[in-house]
């Protein structure tokens, strides 16, 4: 698949301080997360991306189009939903929307359907011909969003979508935010310091600190790599049970009294471990997965101030 | 897609030519502007004058309609350039008092509400968003400014005859290009200082107060340091000198006329900076 945003050495500077050092790496997900406390560079990475700033060394391509070459076509297949307030206060959410699909390139009919269809979409059905400046913050997140989408593009760049939303309306984000993604035509580009919204949507998240990237993660991988680590704890006389597990080529190691930590190997399923332990008159009590949350990446990239790719 | 399917889908429908997408927000701009009584009020009232004036050459031009209403002259009024400069001082006067009141509802209220990177992360540059909402300014003055001043030439033509209007050509030249430089700094002028202060409100009392408070300055100036050279810090002395050239009129202002254009290029060659300043996505702050 081609790549969704490659980095090749990007570096910009603002007002003389470098904000973004030497970033290089590929991202091919469909989903793809951007992780940092607050001042690490993920705004101005976006905002990079879509020709705000302009680099001052290396350069980066968003779905195979160069920031520095080809900007007018990435503007055309990027929806953008940025982190602030960004409406125009007297129009109604419909001709906010359509302008904009407009200035997409929609011809104005077509851009009055999707307008429709957008606010439809995100749930501001109702409120569509209601004036923005008379929105509460979720239904502004929400018009932000519908106005990202009308277009169509195949690249939705969200900063921050959950900012300001109560539980309910953060969960709706996420849903709609799910479902695009499961939809195929799209690929998402998530920022946000919030770590649940990351692992509840994304395949892939890049941690940046201090404007350089600390980690990346592959999430979907990881969450593979997980199902083969399991800890068990058993009840009964061990029987040659770990001999017979490394002769399945299971990896084990003896984590504590009856307890078990192994990697299992190819081809090896749990329900190999229930017929070793039943063939060997032994109980399994219990039988975790390991799951290395995105906190836990998130902490260990932290420590590792200085990393690189 | 119809509304009830409400899932996410792309779109692979034709495409707006991207040299003409500058024109959408002139239109959405217009609609906008005319959504206030008093701005579509004044921009009504501003063609009674010209109304006024075609009304007069006529009457100028038949006798008869003269003495049906007993006005027992030759003529009205003189068309020569004094008319020509009154009129379009009126019109002028006319498309600044509007400019003040629409002109700033442009672009503050898009910059008082952050909405740059919205239009910026589409394929729109920012001299075309620029561009897009100066066409309003340009295409609303024109209509008050230098249409009813060729209309009204033209009719004078039509009446005098063509001997008049090539012996007189020099005023259509004054009426279209003394306005397009009017319509041009106004634009600017307007589009700069609502930028600079992202309230419509002050932008426009900012719009009046530079052009009473630049006049006031200057006159203050002539008269403290004994020169005449303050004039070119008058915007409407300005405009009324380059009238006054292409009109034949001799006013003794003190300006020269490429002295005033001058000003005029160095006034919008500052609005031009200081919107290129502040017309951006994300302003960084130093």
């Amino acid at each position: 698949m081609e790549p969704t945003i490659e980095l090749a050495g990007l570096e910009v500077q603002l007002a003389k301080r470098k904000i973004l050092d030497n970033l290089t790496c590929s991202l091919t997900g469909r989903t793809i997360g951007l992780l940092g406390p607050n001042g690490a560079g993920k705004s101005t990475l976006i905002n990079t991306l879509l020709g705000f700033h302009k680099p001052s060394q290396g350069t980066a391509r968003v779905l195979g189009e160069d920031i520095r070459t080809g900007l007018d076509r990435i503007r055309a297949t990027v929806g953008f939903m940025p982190e602030n307030d960004s409406f125009i206060a007297n129009m109604t959410a419909v001709a906010f929307v359509r302008i904009m699909a407009e200035l997409s390139g929609l011809p104005s009919e077509a851009a009055l359907e999707r307008a429709h269809e957008a606010l439809y979409y995100v749930g501001l059905g109702e409120a569509r011909y209601r004036k923005l400046g008379t929105y509460s913050l979720g239904m502004k997140q929400l018009a932000k969003l519908a106005q990202a989408i009308v277009h169509g593009p195949k690249l939705v760049i969200l900063d921050e979508p959950t900012n300001g939303l109560d539980p309910p309306g953060r969960q709706r984000m996420i849903r709609m935010i799910r479902e695009m993604k499961e939809s195929s035509e799209v690929r998402l580009l998530i920022c946000s310091h919030l770590l649940r919204d990351i692992e509840e949507t994304c395949e892939e998240v890049l941690i940046l600190k201090q404007g350089r990237i600390v980690h990346y993660s592959n999430l979907e991988e990881e969450r593979k790599a997980n199902l083969r680590f399991v800890e068990l704890e058993t009840h009964g006389e061990d029987n040659g049970f770990i001999e017979a597990l490394e002769q399945l080529g299971c990896e084990c190691a003896v984590a504590g009294e009856r307890r078990l930590k192994m990697v299992l190997s190819e081809g090896i399923e749990i329900r190999d471990l229930y017929k070793l332990a039943d063939a060997r008159n032994i109980q399994l009590r219990r039988l975790n997965y390991r799951r290395d949350s995105l906190e836990d990446i998130f902490l260990k990239a932290m420590e590792v101030a200085n990393g690189r790719l | 897609m119809a509304v009830y399917k409400r899932s996410y889908k792309g779109y692979e429908g034709p495409l707006t030519s991207r040299r003409k997408r500058f024109l959408i927000l002139s239109r959405y701009a217009a609609r906008g502007i005319f959504a206030s009584r008093i701005v579509t009020g004044l921009f009504i009232l501003s063609f009674f004058y010209p109304l006024a004036m075609i009304i007069g050459l006529y009457l100028n031009h038949n006798l008869s309609v003269l003495s049906f209403m007993k006005l027992h002259q030759d003529r009205l009024f003189d068309v020569n350039g004094a008319f020509f400069m009154v009129f379009m001082t009126v019109q002028s006067a006319g498309a600044f008092l509007l400019t003040a009141f629409f002109g700033p509802n442009l672009i503050a209220p898009d910059l008082a509400n952050n909405a740059l990177p919205l239009y910026f992360c589409r394929p729109l540059s920012r001299t075309e968003y620029v561009a897009g909402k100066a066409s309003v300014i340009l295409l609303l003055l024109s209509i008050i400014t230098w249409v009813p001043g060729l209309l009204v030439f033209g009719v004078e033509a039509s009446l005098s005859g063509g001997a008049w209007a090539w012996e007189h050509r020099g005023f259509a030249a004054g009426i279209l290009l003394g306005s397009l430089l009017w319509i041009s700094f106004l634009a600017l002028l307007a589009l700069a200082l609502s930028a600079w202060v992202r309230w419509k409100l002050v932008a426009g009392a900012l719009l009046l107060g530079v052009n009473f408070v630049t006049s006031g300055f200057a006159a203050a100036l002539n008269a403290t340091m004994d020169v005449t050279w303050g004039s070119y810090l008058d915007p409407a002395k300005l405009l009324t000198a380059i009238y006054g050239e292409f009109f034949g009129m001799d006013l003794s202002l003190g300006v020269n006329t490429w002295g005033a254009l001058a000003s005029y290029g160095v006034i919008c060659a500052f609005c031009t900076y200081l919107l290129s300043r502040k017309v951006r996505a994300f302003e960084v702050v130093r």
